[in-house]
């Protein structure tokens, strides 16, 4: 029964695949398609992503994460997060789980969020594509005004964040990973 | 390709640095990078039957017609939607963002869904919500929705 709970979207997702090669066998095809070609993509990228995740939770310490991009890191720390955002390294999801290690060391939300826009959003071989594509005029506005959109999203998103957090992800944090500072050599 | 090459690299070398040093420690960064990856699986899954069905249906034809055929204000709405729940590499999108401006699609219209297409992520949001909480999750794609709608209007008015 828990599994069913556990895998209750896939299940559902399964059976939408399902009903659509009856009705739409031509879109099941392309879907299906579409989906193994991900599938190939996330089985080579998602355990390198998670095993570098394991080793940050192990080896970096708490104290240097705060430090560098906690709440007294200040315009040095957003930099960082801006630096480590736009360096070339595949899809937004690869971040994710790299974005919550940070946080759960202390990380300040606004750096955060500073980290995924940019990643998303301002990474460097992806800028190339654009200008080739969109041209610079089009680039480069978009570059400024989504650098501006995301310091304001940071600054609001940690306000917000500090007056109702997100409890249930807190206590999850406490049941499911183990606090890499009681690692014992 | 790049991507791949990058994480493998990084990996090696982190490994290989965190073997050197202890061999114990890397075994405790494994445990921790299996587990989190088991709990994360069912999302993983959900995230490519999604990301399936989506471009099954949202084939760049179909978006093509959705965009092209629309104008105005409309039309932006409709792009920032289809840029918010698709998943395209940048590959894909870009060449397709660039024939649209061509065939008469406003710069309004490319910019709404170029930006929704990298900040917003309703397909991938139960991989970020298992990492980042449901509140984070929400508020950022929800504030980057509007973002790229303002961002799409003052990019309408200067270009």
């Amino acid at each position: 029964m828990d599994m069913i709970k556990k895998f209750k979207f896939p299940i559902i997702i399964a059976m939408v695949f399902i009903a659509l090669a009856i009705w739409l066998p031509d879109t099941a095809r392309r879907s299906s398609i579409v989906t193994m070609d991900y599938l190939k993509e996330m089985i080579l990228i998602m355990p390198p992503v998670f095993i570098l995740m394991g080793l940050m939770e192990i080896w970096i310490p708490k104290d240097k994460i705060q430090k560098w991009l906690g709440s007294g890191s200040g315009i040095k720390g957003a930099a960082i997060a801006f630096a480590l955002g736009t360096l070339p390294t595949g899809p937004l999801y690869v971040a994710f789980p790299m974005a919550g290690s940070l946080l759960r060391k202390g990380a300040r939300i606004s750096n955060i969020v500073f980290f995924l826009g940019s990643w998303a959003a301002l990474k460097i071989p992806q800028l190339m594509v654009e200008i080739k594509f969109l041209g610079i005029a089009f680039t480069s506005l978009r570059f400024v005004l989504t650098l501006a959109a995301l310091s304001l999203m940071g600054m609001l998103m940690e306000f917000l964040l500090r007056l109702r957090p997100d409890k249930a992800w807190l206590e999850n944090i406490d049941a499911g990973q183990q606090p890499p500072n009681k690692v014992k050599n | 390709m790049t991507t791949i090459i990058t994480i493998y690299g990084l990996l090696a070398l982190c490994l290989g640095a965190s073997l050197a040093k202890s061999r114990k420690k890397t075994k405790q960064a494994f445990l921790i990078a299996g587990k989190a990856l088991l709990k994360t699986a069912p999302s993983l899954l959900t995230v490519l039957g999604i990301v399936g069905l989506t471009l099954g249906i949202l084939t760049p034809e179909t978006i093509s017609r959705l965009i092209g055929s629309e104008a105005g204000f409309t039309a932006t709405i409709i792009a920032a939607v289809i840029g918010a729940i698709t998943l395209i590499p940048s590959l894909v999108a870009f060449p397709l963002a660039g024939s649209l401006l061509r065939s008469g699609a406003t710069v309004m219209t490319i910019s709404a869904f170029i930006t929704t297409l990298v900040m917003v992520g309703v397909v991938t949001a139960p991989m970020e919500m298992k990492a980042l909480g449901r509140k984070f999750t929400l508020l950022r794609n929800g504030l980057s929705f509007v973002a790229a709608l303002v961002i799409a209007g003052i990019m309408g008015v200067l270009l």
